[in-house]
């Protein structure tokens, strides 16, 4: 469904934020990237939305080439960049404007309400809390149908029970259409919650450093042996990353696939 | 006690806490009546007892008195109809003046190298300068005088304009990238609605300036208006007259921008401001 073909990304005052990324993300698949600050998580992500053009190589979408948005991908960001003088209901139909009020209306409603905020649609943005907002965004996205949905850290300012709940609000909307999904985050225990594959990045430039497949069904059971079996994986491989850099055996652009 | 533990169980929303106040408000909007009540009662009660000239600072009551009496005549009318007339020409003019050249300068980095330079030099020109100029060019009648209130009302609109297009957040403009929305649908849904707060705050301050600059529009020589009646008062000799015409230009200045205020509330109700108690 999404295919990353050799990016990379080099800023005009010469930093190089990506190189050589290829990843191929199946349809309905849930990717977490993790990895320290400055490893391009969210230039990939902002490549793969179609905000930023790479300087190499290629993002595609179901085949077609993305060079500027596109709207078979959503993306949600780290704030929830509501539009303050809209209403909510509005504000999660933005992206609806072509469609018949009526149909909008019935998408909004049903998004407000797998987000557990039906009947909040007349309030405005400031009324709500951190966490509603975050609802209010994924609802956003959602609504719009997107094929790929692309995450940047969305609950990295919310408190661990906020969090929690708004996991499993993405997961009944994700239950829904199964978009692919792409998302950052710097929570490896979100990571394992959510994700189906976990691709740990490291910086200077930032790149592929492991990915790790995690077999565990859903709803996950977080108290389960093999879910802290793959939380430890990724943490040792994220602290691998962190590591100054020493030659590695396999070389470090061959995918240490491990499956657990 | 039992109402501190009822909290209202619905824990997410904030309700807005400017309602909880409306009382509270409603009396600080007495209280500022309170301080212009105590000084004409101290002055009259000065006047009275002969503490103050009478002749040159006229109690209250004889200020009233005169000022019904213009009332009475419909003198007083006149007056203040030619005022807000000029007002609201020249603030019509400068307003729109103000916001197509802020837009410009504010959507354009070389529009607005090119123009604000020479615009903000302009702008500290003080008001009495562009007289003899505006008389020569359009005339001593209408024209220069509404010439004179749009360019003090077009300085606080063009910066204010300009300002708010520079500081719109491109957090909020990337969202409509996202959903892919034409230039002219991001003018629309995302840019005009940002600035709206900061030009409506420009349109109060332009303005504000226009009563300024409509009192030295008048001074250029009119047969009437508010601006006549304070130059009238000091060649009669009518402190009274004088007086009366300053307090004139302040409830009007006040009353204008309450209307504003008023008119543009509904557009800003997103807000969470205590910006009604302005």
């Amino acid at each position: 469904m999404l295919n990353l073909e050799r990016l990379s990304k080099t800023y005009a005052d010469g930093t190089v934020a990506l190189t050589g990324i290829n990843v191929e993300v199946g349809a309905g698949e849930i990717l977490a990237l993790v990895g320290g600050s400055g490893c391009g998580k969210t230039t990939l992500l902002r490549l793969v939305a179609g905000l930023d053009t790479a300087t190499e190589g290629r993002v595609a979408v179901a085949g077609e080439t993305i060079v500027a948005p596109h709207p078979a991908v959503g993306i949600v960001f780290q704030e929830p960049r509501l539009l303050p003088w809209l209403s909510v209901a509005d504000n999660v139909g933005f992206g609806l404007a072509d469609l018949p009020r009526a149909e909008r209306a019935e998408r909004v409603d049903h998004a407000l309400d797998r987000v557990g905020l039906a009947g909040y649609g007349k309030r405005w943005p400031r009324e709500l809390s951190g966490g509603q907002q975050q609802r209010i965004a994924i609802a956003r996205a959602f609504t719009a149908r997107p094929k790929v949905l692309l995450l940047d850290e969305p609950f990295s300012a919310l408190d661990a029970f906020t969090r929690a709940s708004l996991h499993e609000h993405l997961l009944l909307l994700w239950e829904e259409t199964k978009p692919t999904v792409v998302m950052v985050t710097h929570d490896v225990e979100e990571a394992v919650t959510l994700a189906d594959r976990i691709i740990v990045m490291r910086p200077k430039p930032g790149r592929v450093y492991e990915t790790i497949t995690a077999h565990l069904d859903r709803p996950r059971d977080k108290l389960a042996a093999g879910f802290d079996k793959a939380k430890r994986r990724v943490l040792n491989a994220l602290d691998r990353s962190l590591r100054p850099e020493t030659p590695r055996p396999a070389g470090a652009d061959v995918e240490a696939n491990a499956s657990f | 006690m039992s109402a501190v533990s009822s909290a209202p169980a619905d824990t997410g929303p904030a309700t807005s806490p400017s309602r909880d106040f409306g009382i509270g408000r409603r009396l600080l909007a007495v209280a500022g009546l309170v301080l212009p009540v105590a000084l004409a009662v101290l002055w009259e009660w000065a006047a009275a007892e002969k503490l103050i000239s009478v002749r040159l600072m006229p109690p209250p009551s004889k200020i009233w008195a005169t000022m019904a009496e213009l009332a009475a005549s419909g003198e007083l009318k006149t007056h203040v109809v030619a005022t807000l007339y000029r007002v609201f020409v020249g603030f019509a003019l400068g307003a729109i003046a103000g916001t197509l050249v802020g837009a410009a300068a504010g959507a354009s980095e070389a529009v607005r190298r090119i123009i604000d330079p020479t615009l903000q030099s302009l702008r500290s020109v003080p008001s009495i300068a562009w007289v003899p100029l505006f008389i020569l060019w359009l005339g001593i009648f209408e024209t220069s005088k509404i010439a004179l209130i749009a360019v003090g009302v077009f300085f606080p609109v063009y910066l204010g304009v300009a300002g708010a297009i520079e500081n719109i957040d491109r957090k909020l403009l990337e969202v409509g990238r996202v959903f892919r929305l034409s230039r002219a649908a991001l003018v629309r849904r995302v840019m005009l609605p940002a600035v709206l707060p900061e030009w409506i705050i420009a349109l109060r301050s332009g303005l504000g300036l226009g009563f300024m600059f409509v009192v030295a529009a008048e001074f250029m020589g009119a047969a009437e208006g508010l601006g006549y009646l304070l130059v009238d008062g000091q060649q009669m000799g009518k402190p009274d007259q004088i007086l009366g015409a300053i307090i004139a230009f302040a409830v009007l200045g006040k009353t204008c921008d309450a209307v504003l205020v008023l008119l543009t509330k509904p557009l800003l109700a997103w807000q969470d401001t205590a910006r009604g108690t302005l």
